[in-house]
């Protein structure tokens, strides 16, 4: 699990809790807008260390089949995957507009 | 392939879609140990980065309950949510605060002492980033000697911050506090480990990290775990426990990297002289003949 997007409301002044709580995980944006490059994944190469997901800042990767897959909508480009992928299998891409 | 750390902490994102800088390290410090701490983890965080990117309404990046408390009060909202959910009955949860280095070493530094003080049964974790970065880089007590910051400005007499950084690791463990740490977002097997330990200890518990802050320290996104392990490297930092009134070192270099190499990579010391690094490198000698001497290996 992991938060996720719901559904987006325009939330007014009334909407904004009176106390100082509300719903855990509650996402309305996605941070892909601030990537100027993305990293790629190449699936022949990676052998499912894991070490980019550990240190990915945003944990947006995840392990699926022995591969590390990203999630796009908040991943943001820095680059620490690339780098810390030690055979290679990570490089970043012009983001495509 | 099986990595051991991945395997001991869960699989769920506690600290998500938060609006951290690209490559912040701070995030990664308070993404790791949700990740070992799991759901029933109550974060206290206050004012400063890690509050600032991850409370946006409605955009609420903890998937565990978390509080924003005063920049001041970490450690006095940590007790109160620890007594809290005693007095309720709960049992099973851990109250962790993630405080950065102005939160801990300057106006939060009374809290903490009273909670380490009545040993309250609270996780204290403090992201450093040796500055004021969300208010947008001031000096800190945890700044170190000739960084530039706003308001340690570099110029032709004064070359950025002229004091050392506090040593708030030890000023913890001077409390005799039941454990304390230091660690680095560059290590995180060695700091997911000393979380985990916290969280099996009765009483307080400090673990200090170093988490280098791109926009701050005026290195590239992609920088950041890379001069969190070089930090290491150079001795400019070490990785420490104390416990049972024991210091030890958990990693020795065996031999020190270019603390040159280490400042000159970073835009908030582009300005020091090479009699300046000098200075740097001595302290950090003097330092390590301390630590060769106290610390049991
Ligand atoms: C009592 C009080 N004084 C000042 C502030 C303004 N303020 C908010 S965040 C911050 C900087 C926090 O620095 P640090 O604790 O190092 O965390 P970082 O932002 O670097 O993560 C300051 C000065 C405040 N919120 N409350
Ligand atoms: S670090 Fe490289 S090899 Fe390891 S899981 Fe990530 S992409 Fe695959
Ligand atoms: S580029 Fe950064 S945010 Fe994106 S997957 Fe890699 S480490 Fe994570
Ligand atoms: S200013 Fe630094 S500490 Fe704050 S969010 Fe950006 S990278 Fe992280
Ligand atoms: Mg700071």
């Amino acid at each position: 699990m992991r938060p996720y997007i719901r559904e987006k409301k325009n939330f007014t002044f009334d909407d904004v809790p009176e106390n100082t709580s509300f719903e855990a995980g509650y996402l309305t944006t996605v941070n892909s807008g601030w990537r100027s490059i993305r990293p790629v994944i190449n699936g022949d190469r990676c052998v499912g260390c894991e070490q980019c997901y550990l240190y990915c800042p945003d944990g947006v990767i995840s392990i699926n089949n022995g591969k590390a897959v990203i999630d796009y909508d908040f991943c943001k480009g820095c680059g620490i995957c690339a780098k810390i992928c030690k055979i290679g299998a990570i490089e970043m891409e012009a983001e495509r507009k | 392939m099986a990595n051991k750390t991945a395997e001991s902490i869960s699989r769920d994102e506690f600290f998500y879609g938060h609006k951290a800088c690209a490559g912040c390290g701070g995030s990664l410090a308070v993404r790791a140990a949700l990740k070992v701490l799991g759901p029933n983890a109550v974060s206290v965080l206050p004012a400063g980065c890690m509050s600032a990117v991850g409370f946006n309404f409605p955009q609420l990046c903890f998937s565990n309950n978390s509080i924003i408390s005063t920049f001041a009060g970490t450690a006095s909202m940590l007790t109160g949510v620890e007594a809290g959910l005693r007095a309720r009955g709960y049992k099973d949860f851990t109250a962790v605060g993630f405080a950065g280095d102005g939160g801990t070493a300057d106006i939060g530094i009374q809290a903490l002492s009273g909670a380490i003080d009545r040993n309250d049964n609270i996780i204290y974790i403090c992201y450093d980033n040796e500055a004021y970065m969300n208010t947008g880089i001031q000096k800190s007590g945890l700044t170190p000697f000739g960084a530039k910051t706003t308001t340690t400005p570099a110029g032709k007499n004064i070359h950025g911050n002229i004091r050392p950084k506090k040593n708030m690791f030890e000023i913890a463990a001077a409390h005799d506090i039941p454990y304390a740490a230091t660690a680095s977002i560059g290590n995180l097997p060695d700091f997911i480990k000393k979380v985990q330990k916290a969280s099996q200890i009765q009483g307080t518990k400090y673990i200090h990290v170093i988490a280098p802050c791109p926009t701050g320290w005026g290195v590239a996104p992609d920088e950041t775990v890379a001069i969190a392990k070089e930090v290491v490297e150079s001795g400019l930092w070490y990785l420490a426990e104390y416990e049972n009134g024991t210091f030890r070192l958990n990693y020795k270099p065996k031999e020190f990297s270019s603390v040159e190499a280490y400042l000159r990579k970073q835009g908030r010391f582009k300005h020091l002289t090479d009699e300046d690094i000098k200075i740097i490198e001595a302290s950090r000698d003097k330092k390590w003949e301390y630590i060769n001497k106290n610390f049991e290996l």
